[in-house]
């Protein structure tokens, strides 16, 4: 990594005149735009050679770490290894030059893939149909629950707008239903990490009626299975709610448990993570909505196309590539391998939950509380030895939340070096904090000020010109 | 590592799931393929799709992309990360986010860019919901009949949940009346006014006093473009604007069947936070290095949860690098060069199919790469006869024919289109 050499922004290196491009001559004859409907001044943007371009974004990329550099173990990300033939296939031309709108018979192939994609996904998840159109996660989560708003609107159900959510939930849960515009009802987690049936019990006997989903992870937030998941559904059921399953988890259930078996009736898959597709430093993502038979005319249109079709053809290669028989090792080696970090550790740094997990969990900080070392020390001290760090504060659940997800692809060395330099970290928490709290040192970069990105936003290369001045 | 674990098999790290829900089958799925046999099956998928010489729009455009980009975009450091929450080991994907947000923001004219979106339509829905959220306690929002209808189906689906109502401004030969939308802003409670540039007919519209009519009722006006043409059109910023949004596919994403490809949205400086989606800012290091990071966080969902106004959890970063590389090699003259060639190659389309005499102009307007004309034979007789020539020939959009010319599309390429439809 250097950022010293290459830290320039690529408008820095812009020359008048300099051209990376090459384009065919005009031989339509003399068509000028007119004057009236043109822009007066040009868009400021660099002039380039094409070295140079290659070079600055060369550099850039040495800059960041992908899972391709090193372990990665970010909780509830499911960083797991993308396999170079997924991109092959989605690159391959015979789709790439297909325009959208191309009549039906001429994409045969191209829809032959989207049928088989939604008959794999059916068959791992228990349920009936899916649409692609949702583009990540986030996108599902709101498509999922218009499903479920535009079922109760079907049938006159108008009072339906609240949606249960556990208390431990991604903040992106109540965002959805926020824009869904339902409203949030939440439900306490017991000290084991599960849902309080208790309170649900009583939150459905106060409010059943206007109840239109419960949402819910499964393993939750925790990476702990909820085990009175049919009892939940059931209830939730009874009161004339749908159940809807979160898909970020759905790594450690493949081989174990089908959200379809456990009573959920729609549900997301994040492609990017369970089916191995790249992230892409944050998109583009896939995220595929499923439901059980008879829910799939309330499919909202929430994007014009396929949705993702490349990523879907990356998610496809994957599943052929690992076929029946390896697909079902996928849960139970991820879940082998957190509980291998969590067992392995939880001497030294706090287990709040001290159960099996499933493909990750959370520990409360450093055991040791005198030394002063938080948990955004450790991850940033984690990244000097070549490690990307943790989910850090998340859940909300506890102060000092390091969320650990290996993922099934890492091997026991990869998963013993790590805990080494994890041990290594909580030592050097005890004998040389200021090392640790002054961390990272090796980056190309030291701890931003995050507040002075927020206080005074320069967000363009305009304004940064501006402040030069 | 099973001892460590404490278990003897891989099945007794599930003995919390009941066991009338534990799936004990194998699922029904292909047995494992090699390499070689992933490769044989697509292989066999793609020959079933007919490749075709695209003369077709409708918000999709066949672009040239420089084999650089594709090549840099398979650098794994940036294909394999994730959201630059660490950012001193980020800063690739938030260098260029910033480079990013940058070039948008000269391209529209605007103040500032988020980090990217979905893709167009998903982002004016996010402007739609914007303008309400901006608001206060207006609930419409103006829609011109210009807006492509794809984009409008993804706005009314929206619209639906947020019970925000959606009002219809008609065209009059072609383009959005002014005196209309002052009609319906007279009436109240109007939030925002969307209208598309180049409209779904490709016309260039004339928005003067759009934006003035709009602020004096409060209402947030929004201009939904082509990313590529406004490297030569008057921008959204110039026609006064609030919010740009768009898709910026037309800057050499392929077509890839619809996806992915990236929105964007941009906005005055005024509305930053309010902008939905992440922001990358500049600041300082400890060691006094410049740096950049994800900045204004406050507004995101994770933050907000049920007080939020969008659930946009992360860009579309990877198609953000792409048009970044894109718009870093054609840079301010290749991406004029390019739409200039669009413009001609298009306006050469269209002169031709005149002169067959059997084509004619729905509207005397202007329009830039894309238009719209009518046939006087039969509409699909012809677009079929197009197909069996390997030709795409546009849309087939009402009661005639949306063609769109890329940069892209040779001479020779254009000849053959019209000879066929000459016939």
């Amino acid at each position: 990594m250097n950022h010293q050499l290459y830290g320039n922004l690529i408008f820095e290196l812009s020359k008048e005149g300099r051209k990376g491009y090459s384009l065919p001559k005009n031989r339509f004859g003399n068509y000028e735009l007119p004057a009236e409907i043109c822009r007066k001044e040009d868009a400021q943007l660099p002039e380039c050679d094409e070295l140079t371009v290659v070079r600055h974004y060369t550099n850039l990329s040495n800059n960041n770490f992908g899972v391709d550099t090193g372990f990665y173990p970010l909780g509830s990300c499911t960083m797991k290894y993308n396999p170079k033939i997924n991109e092959e296939m989605a690159a391959l031309p015979q789709f790439q030059n297909l325009h959208p709108e191309q009549p039906a018979h001429t994409v045969m192939g191209a829809e032959a893939l989207v049928t088989l994609l939604e008959r794999s996904l059916c068959a791992l998840t228990g349920l009936a149909h899916f649409t692609f159109k949702p583009y990540a996660g986030a996108h599902g989560e709101l498509t999922g629950l218009m499903t479920i708003d535009n079922y109760h609107r079907s049938r006159g159900d108008l009072t339906r707008k609240k949606v249960i959510v556990p208390d431990s939930a991604h903040g992106t849960n109540p965002a959805s239903a926020a824009v869904c515009g339902l409203e949030i009802v939440e439900v306490k987690s017991l000290a084991n990490g599960q849902v309080d049936f208790e309170d649900l019990q009583r939150i459905v006997a106060e409010q059943g009626s206007e109840i239109a989903a419960m949402m819910m992870t499964n393993p939750n937030t925790l990476g702990l299975f909820e085990t009175r998941i049919p009892e939940i559904a059931e209830l939730i059921h009874n009161c004339g709610g749908l159940m809807y399953y979160d898909g970020a988890n759905l790594n450690p259930m493949l081989g174990a448990c089908r959200p379809g078996d456990m009573g959920f009736d729609v549900m997301h898959i994040n492609l990017h993570k369970t089916f191995s597709t790249p992230h892409g430093g944050g998109g583009p993502g896939s995220g595929p909505v499923g439901v059980r038979e008879g829910l799939q005319v309330f499919f909202p249109c929430v994007s014009p196309y396929q949705g993702n079709y490349a990523v879907m053809m990356r998610a496809y290669a994957y599943i052929l590539s690992l076929g029946r028989e390896n697909v079902k090792l996928v849960g139970p080696l991820a879940t082998l391998n957190a509980n291998y970090i969590k067992e392995s550790l939880k001497d030294v740094y706090e287990l709040p939950i001290d159960t099996t997990c499933c493909h990750e969990f959370v520990f409360d900080g450093l055991k040791d509380k005198t030394t002063g070392v938080t948990t955004m020390d450790v991850a940033k001290r984690l990244l000097d030895y070549g490690y990307h760090a943790p989910t850090i504060y998340f859940p909300l659940l506890f102060h000092e939340s390091l969320m650990i997800e290996p993922t099934e692809n890492e091997s026991k060395e990869t998963l013993d070096g790590f805990i080494a330099v994890m041990r290594q970290i909580a030592e050097e928490a005890k004998t040389d904090p200021d090392l640790v709290k002054s961390a990272p040192h090796t980056t190309p970069i030291g701890r931003v000020d995050d507040v002075l990105a927020a206080k005074h936003p320069v967000t363009t290369y305009r304004q940064l010109q501006a402040e030069n001045v | 590592m099973m001892e460590k674990v404490g278990v003897k098999t891989l099945d007794d790290l599930y003995v919390q799931i009941p066991d009338a829900i534990r799936f004990k089958d194998d699922y029904q799925l292909p047995s494992e393929m090699s390499e070689m046999e992933v490769r044989e099956l697509f292989g066999k998928l793609g020959s079933q799709n007919k490749q075709l010489t695209c003369f077709a729009g409708y918000g999709v455009y066949d672009h040239y992309t420089p084999s650089v980009v594709p090549s840099l975009l398979q650098r794994s450091e940036f294909l394999t990360s994730y959201t630059p929450y660490q950012a001193e080991i980020s800063q690739g994907t938030l260098h260029y986010i910033f480079e990013y947000q940058s070039m948008m923001a000269e391209l529209t004219g605007m103040d500032i860019s988020n980090a990217s979106m979905y893709d167009g339509t998903t982002a004016c829905a996010e402007a739609m919901m914007m303008t309400v959220a901006a608001g206060k306690k207006q609930n419409k929002v103006l829609v011109s009949a210009g807006l492509n209808p794809k984009t409008r189906e993804v706005l009314d689906t929206y619209a639906l949940h947020q019970g925000i109502e959606l009002v219809t401004i008609p065209l009059t030969d072609g383009v959005t009346q002014l005196s209309a939308i002052n009609y319906q802003l007279s009436t109240g409670g109007v939030a925002g006014v969307i209208v598309q540039q180049p409209n779904v007919y490709g016309i260039v519209e004339d928005f003067t006093g759009f934006a003035e009519a709009c602020h004096e009722q409060k209402a947030l006006f929004v201009i939904d473009s082509v990313a590529a043409d406004l490297a030569v059109l008057k921008t959204p910023g110039e026609w006064g604007a609030d919010i740009a949004v768009g898709d910026g596919q037309s800057l050499g994403i392929p077509m890839q069947f619809g996806g992915p490809y990236v929105g964007y949205m941009c906005c005055t400086e005024k509305l930053i936070r309010k902008m939905p989606g992440r922001i990358v800012g500049m600041t300082k290091d400890n060691r006094d290095q410049r740096a950049f990071v994800l900045t204004l966080q406050a507004r995101e969902q994770h933050i907000r949860r049920q007080k939020a106004t969008s659930n946009i959890c992360s860009n579309q970063s990877l198609m953000a690098l792409f048009v970044t590389m894109y718009m870093s090699l054609m840079g301010k003259q290749g991406l004029k060069e390019a739409a200039q060639l669009s413009y001609a190659g298009a306006h050469y389309l269209c002169d031709e199919l005149l002169k067959t005499g059997r084509f004619a102009l729905a509207y005397d307007q202007p329009f830039f790469n894309e238009f719209f004309v009518k046939y006087d034979g039969d509409a699909d007789t012809l677009y079929q006869r197009f197909i069996e020539a390997g030709i795409l020939g546009g849309v087939r959009y009402e009661d005639g024919f949306l063609f769109a010319v890329t940069e892209k599309r040779t001479k020779e390429e254009i000849d053959n289109l019209v000879k066929i439809a000459a016939l």
